[in-house]
């Protein structure tokens, strides 16, 4: 789900006013309302289900979700094919959030006394909006055919596709052979498709697309949390106790047409969960992305477009570009992510673990062509990153839940020149540079649990520190996200 | 010996159950339903208590909040769900008409019920569904004033033979199962279309033809056991006192051949006589796969 765009708003006192009375409002909605409804998203209403089913706290998975998912969206009684349904279902769900939410940054980069761009000043929005809006369609096409396509779009409107893929279910009869084709989300235990969180800040897991400070978007944007294009192999116990999957994936972090290259990366995960007496299930695992990406364009393309014409002479105007050619990227790069996760549950309270490594290679660190000269000190950047993420069910109404990630750099790319700001190509100024610290709260309240709506009362705050990339000194930058908000699916 | 009016008076008792138990219930008035209830599976020691959070997390759609069946999805739910009020139970290892025992209702929801609307609840944990199971049993005073019977025993299975198999289909004639199973096994005996259960539910005969995984289970220890302790709350009898042991074996083997679209050893030895290739090659339906899993 995408998540809201900063707004323009009025100064920050007045917006803490106004969060403390839109709280005392949210707290007075939240005690007075405890009415059901009578509505469904797409599976509960086919199945006939509650949401909390399958879901731990929507849109997070109880393991009867992960079970149901990982069947191929199918419980296994023989009646999963739409031919069982009254012809005039049609598996749809839509998502919006429409939200209050203010957001601040301690060091934006603005124009003033040091001239254009030349300052830095704390910047905070604050305002109603929305988040983008999702469709979500799914299920089977057949027993053991099951698909799901989710057009997504920003807050204004502009749609792309999120999701993408069939899968043949249960190959052979077997829960340990089921393939799937198209732009999926990686068998990440912890989803971020289904993350908790709505910030701008923690609406993504920071570790999942963590890039050093030292590198610039371009040939190489990545993150094991965005959908991938691929082809996957997933297989698992029939209780879904052990689940393991393989992966072949373009080298192009989902998007579509090829933009940049030919190449292919590959995504493994495995995991076991056992039962640990009346605390629960337990689950521990790990998981590994081999991936390679471009560093340059083979071929070149200048195209020329007139863009007006000179008023004097009547000549026509044009302007030229220079572009790479779409898909000839080359000067492939290696990168890696591995991770090893554990879910621990005891009794309503359960906390998440995970640890993570990446290193990339020294070109993609320092976004060079391979065909260059690296810098003198030059390294590939390598990093260790940790999550924790808790929760807090009193009852399948209310969760509270924390989170904390870090992610700490073991290799910078560059030499480290202490008391000298980041230098592109030549330094950086610490060995923590870019260093991340991430830290939210929440709560959601679900009003009704019903096999017909999904709708829940969400209040957020998450802060983010990064350390020495501020845009102009160099100092560490601190942006935080305050959010409340009517989540709710249908 | 087969004793016909013995069948007779228990096709009689399992349509009449419905109708008895509530009777029996209002006999029960001064009993009313504990509170508190535990399961044994097991090492494992089932409590209502934790289990009635899982039951108001994942089964109260259906069974309804208070456990009778009549959840907001009930309506649209065919079969209709378990009443846990009533006490009844389809799949027991006890004889008919008594409680199952705690490990019945551990299987049922790790195993599921085919062709309805009630999945396996593997997927949680083993204590999970002990606790499910001790909080199903504060729904109804049925398990504060009875306790449920021993088991009936399972004898070994006899050697399988062609004549097993055909003296099993004997029995499928007199004991009139076709008229509820229709001749073929697929569920369309004449009497099929009148059937109802103990919600005053339409309820159809299981169709052989479709799969072979029964309600209660999928070897043939299972069939053998639902023929002997019946399905409670469904006209489906109880046959423990009118067949012997050996012969409920043959009628077990007989079914396997019904199931012309799942092979098993029955239907492989059955395929290797003339008479039996004859009458599967004629059921077997030759068509256009839709999508269902069901081939007819």
């Amino acid at each position: 789900m995408d998540n809201c765009c900063p707004v323009e708003g009025k100064g920050t006192r007045t917006g803490v006013r106004s969060a403390l009375l839109y709280s005392l409002v949210l707290l007075i909605v939240v005690l007075l309302s405890c009415n059901s409804a009578s509505a469904l998203p797409a599976f509960a209403r086919k199945y006939g289900m509650p949401c909390s089913a399958c879901h731990e706290a929507w849109p997070m998975l109880s393991p009867f979700g992960q079970q149901f998912k990982d069947n191929g969206y199918q419980m296994g009684n023989d009646r999963d094919a739409p031919i069982f349904q009254q012809a005039a279902y049609w598996p749809v769900t839509f998502r919006i959030t429409p939200v209050w939410h203010r957001e601040s940054t301690s060091k934006a980069q603005v124009d003033g006394s040091n001239g254009p761009g030349g300052n830095e000043a704390k910047v905070t929005t604050q305002g109603f909006d929305w988040s983008g809006l999702d469709f979500h369609t799914g299920g089977t096409l057949a027993k053991n055919f099951s698909f799901y396509v989710l057009p997504s779009s920003d807050n204004t409107g502009a749609f792309h596709f999120e999701s993408v893929w069939a899968r043949i279910d249960n190959i052979g009869g077997s829960s340990w052979f089921n393939i799937k084709m198209g732009k999926f989300e990686l068998d990440n235990l912890l989803s971020e498709k289904r993350i908790l969180t709505l910030t701008n800040q923690a609406g993504v897991y920071q570790n999942y697309h963590f890039q050093p400070a030292t590198e610039t978007p371009g040939f190489y944007t990545f993150g094991i949390g965005d959908n991938q294009d691929g082809i996957e192999w997933m297989g698992h116990s029939k209780d879904d106790r052990t689940r393991i999957s393989a992966s072949l994936l373009s080298s192009n972090d989902g998007s579509p047409g090829q933009p940049t290259s030919r190449g292919y990366d590959a995504f493994f995960a495995a995991s076991r969960a056992f039962e640990v007496g009346s605390l629960g299930l337990q689950r521990v695992g790990g998981f590994a992305y081999l991936g390679e990406a471009p560093t340059y364009f083979q071929y070149n393309l200048t195209t020329t477009t007139t863009v007006g014409t000179d008023s004097d002479t009547g000549v026509p105007v044009t302007s030229t570009a220079t572009a790479g050619y779409p898909g000839t990227g080359i000067g492939n790069k290696g990168f890696q992510r591995y991770g090893l996760i554990g879910m621990w549950y005891i009794k309503k309270f359960d906390i998440t673990t995970i640890y993570f490594h990446g290193t990339d290679n020294a070109y993609l660190g320092l976004s060079l062509p391979s065909t260059s000269t690296l810098p003198t000190g030059a390294h590939s950047p390598g990093w260790n990153g940790g999550l924790f993420e808790s929760h807090y069910m009193l009852n399948p109404q209310w969760l509270f839940l924390n989170r904390y990630e870090l992610i700490r750099m073991s290799q910078q790319a560059l030499p480290v020149v202490a008391g000298t700001p980041y230098t592109p190509g030549v330094s950086v100024p610490t060995s923590g540079f870019g260093n991340i610290d991430a830290l939210t709260f929440g709560m959601r309240y679900y009003p009704f649990i019903s096999s017909r709506a999904g709708f829940a009362y969400h209040a957020e705050y998450s802060i983010v520190r990064q350390r020495n990339v501020s845009p102009v000194t160099g100092s560490d930058l601190t942006s935080s996200s305050l959010l409340f908000g009517f989540d709710f699916a249908f | 010996m087969l004793n016909i009016k013995k069948i007779c008076l228990n096709v009689a008792v399992a349509l009449i159950v419905p109708a008895v138990v509530p009777a029996q219930q209002a006999d029960q008035s001064a009993a009313k339903p504990s509170k508190h209830m535990e399961s044994h599976i097991g090492n494992l020691t089932g409590h209502s208590e934790a289990g009635a959070d899982l039951y108001y997390r994942y089964c109260w759609g259906c069974h309804g909040a208070r456990g009778n069946g009549d959840g907001d999805n009930a309506p649209y739910i065919s079969p209709q769900p378990r009443n846990f009020v009533a006490g009844t139970f389809k799949c027991r290892s006890t004889p008919t008409g008594t409680l199952p025992l705690d490990t019945d209702l551990y299987d049922t929801l790790g195993r599921g019920f085919n062709f309805t609307n009630m999945p396996s609840w593997a997927a949680l944990t083993a204590q999970n569904r002990a606790d499910l199971v001790a909080f199903i049993k504060t729904f109804s005073a049925r398990w504060v004033t009875e306790k449920p019977a021993d088991p009936i025993p399972i004898p070994a299975e006899p050697k399988l033979t062609v004549e097993s198999i055909k003296h099993g289909g004997e029995l499928f004639q007199k004991l009139e199962c076709w008229k509820c199973h229709g001749q073929e096994g697929r569920g369309d005996g004449p009497s099929a279309s009148t059937l109802t259960d103990s919600n005053d539910q339409p309820i159809r005969p299981y169709n052989f033809t479709t799969s072979n995984r029964s309600k209660c289970g999928r070897t043939n220890a299972d069939l053998y056991r639902i023929f002997m302790t019946g399905l409670d709350g469904t006209p489906m009898p109880s046959f423990a006192d009118v067949v012997k042991p050996e012969d409920a074996w043959d009628l077990v083997h007989y079914l396997r051949t019904l199931q012309v679209n799942n092979p098993s050893p029955e239907l492989t030895m059955w395929e290797t006589t003339a008479e039996g290739k004859a009458i599967v090659t004629a059921k077997r339906v030759r068509n256009t796969y839709t999508g269902s899993g069901v081939t007819p």
